[in-house]
């Protein structure tokens, strides 16, 4: 099930025109933000499909930049976000892609300073919700409903069981979770999604395991 | 967890419940918040729909100057009362439109079941209200009703423009309200939910063609019909009349229209209306593009 609350059906409350094209790029671009952990410098946005064609009539652009700004979805700052980015210094870079993406509403983020950069892609399903595709090369399923943290780890065994240990200590439940790797024994990535915040002890705690190399976590 | 209508159906029946309460009780499973917390947020989006009504009903006019006003002009063709279609149907035309002119202007809007079909819901909640005279509690169970069925569509077709036309748009929003309005009229789940297929059936092959990509023409006009559409299947419905092709079915038969139709017809803004010589003239002039560099 795609859907899961009636508040994916009726809401989100949002500043308009388009769920599919506000909304969605705003929350898109909001995991970004939120994954980066703090306001980049610059930021590229690659538009697909639909998206390609009609970002500029949906505000498409000015949501995803209010998103990256760290804005909700009924923000009314995202009208001005270009203006606002700009007044922070951010430079800004808009990419229509010709290219077919798997899903009709597709946007590539790469967002970045001089402390390192993340590139993302985001897709929107429909009625504001969105789903993040990839994240740094790694395909992943993450709804951005939920808390979640993702954990770049070395591929080896224990590396999830202690994770897991960890989380269950603290009483945390996991509704998804999801493994992905590039290569056998190489870099991997878990995806977590839970059912609570989780507090900034924990993820410290999980920062000091064997063979994980780095923990963030996204709030819902 | 429900996965279809027909299971719907027969939870509340085997309940002895409204549709409504299905869906609290099962928002409050998911998500483990308090029918208290469940019965609020709701609040908040039915405050936000007046809101934007009562804007809408103001007045007001898109940044692109294609859309805004004709909420205005309808409330005070019906103040005349010369109309020839009832006035109930004419209130929900007018405030469907009133809150997509809203949307179309940038305004704030709570997405029904997205954003570009926002008007349907409302506009009829907000009509019936003035023949039903609801308590608030049912004002906001409407939207629960309004919410299960639309969860139905959107995780066994689809609630997107993009990804199946404006008939899992526009259709399910007026899907959704018939099954609203015959629920709060009294009418029965299954009669809801044949109100819903009666609905969705004439909606069916609806395609995306917003003019220069915007939420605007035909969207704004589309949430009217959808309303008035919604308004004659509940009456359908607690006429008594059955849809033979059951809800389901319906809704899956959207589905696959939507997986057929030409992704030019799917919010591309390069089919259908769009594509018509003045749909191109205001694409043109509204981002200043010379219309011969236009992709055909």
């Amino acid at each position: 099930m795609k859907y899961r609350s009636v508040f994916d059906i009726i809401g989100p409350v949002m500043i308009g025109p388009s769920s599919s094209h506000t909304a969605g790029a705003a929350r898109i671009g909001r995991v970004a933000r939120s994954l980066f952990g703090r306001e980049p410098k610059w930021a590229t946005v690659s538009f697909y499909g639909s998206f390609a064609k009609t970002y500029r009539g949906h505000g498409t652009d000015v949501a995803i930049i209010g998103g990256i700004l760290d804005f909700d979805t009924f923000d009314e700052r995202i009208k001005t976000s270009l203006q606002i980015a700009d007044a922070n210094g951010m430079k800004i870079t808009f990419i229509e892609e010709e290219a077919v993406a798997d899903h009709p509403n597709t946007a590539r983020v790469i967002i970045g300073d001089d402390q390192g950069q993340l590139e993302l892609v985001g897709i929107s399903i429909g009625g504001g919700k969105i789903e993040i595709t990839e994240l740094n090369g790694f395909l992943l399923q993450l709804s951005g409903n939920h808390p979640a943290i993702l954990v770049m780890h070395n591929d080896r065994y224990g590396a999830i069981a202690g994770v897991a240990n960890v989380l269950a200590k603290h009483a945390i439940n996991i509704g998804h979770m999801n493994v992905s790797r590039k290569e056998k024994g190489q870099l991997a990535l878990m995806t977590i999604e839970v059912d609570q915040n989780i507090e900034i002890g924990v993820i410290e705690e999980l920062k000091t395991l064997p063979n994980i190399l780095q923990v963030t976590k996204i709030a819902e | 967890m429900f996965r279809n209508v027909a299971e719907l159906v027969e939870l509340a029946v085997s309940r002895n419940c409204k549709i409504a309460e299905v869906m609290i009780q099962q928002e409050m499973e998911v998500t483990g918040k308090s029918r208290e917390d469940v019965f609020s947020m709701m609040d908040r989006n039915l405050k936000v729909m007046e809101q934007a009504v009562e804007k809408g009903l103001a007045g007001v006019k898109s940044h692109s100057g294609l859309t805004g006003g004709d909420a205005v002009l309808m409330q005070a063709y019906i103040e005349k009362g010369n109309f020839l279609s009832g006035e109930t149907i004419l209130d929900a035309v007018s405030k469907a439109v009133a809150t997509n002119e809203v949307n179309a202007a940038m305004g704030t809007i709570c997405a029904t079941p997205t954003a570009g079909s926002a008007g349907v819901v409302p506009g009829t909640l907000f009509a019936v209200k003035h023949k039903l005279h609801p308590t608030r509690e049912e004002m906001i169970e409407f939207l629960f009703t309004s919410g299960a069925f639309g969860f139905v569509v959107a995780n066994n077709a689809s609630i997107s423009g993009a990804a199946g036309g404006c008939q899992a748009e526009v259709g399910s929003a007026a899907g959704m309200a018939a099954a609203a309005i015959t629920e709060m009229a009294g009418g029965t789940p299954a009669q809801a939910a044949e109100a819903m297929a009666i609905t969705l059936k004439n909606m069916l092959g609806l395609v995306c063609d917003p003019v220069a990509g915007l939420v605007e023409v035909p969207c704004v006009k589309r949430n009217a019909m959808g309303a008035a559409n919604a308004m004659v299947a509940a009456d359908m419905a607690l006429a008594g009349i059955t849809s033979r092709i059951p809800c389901d079915e319906v809704i899956d038969a959207m589905y696959k229209i939507g997986q057929t139709m030409p992704s030019a017809l799917r919010e591309t803004a390069q089919g259908g209306l769009a594509a018509t010589p003045t749909g191109r003239e205001l694409e043109a002039k509204i981002f200043g593009i010379p219309l011969d560099r236009r992709e055909p």
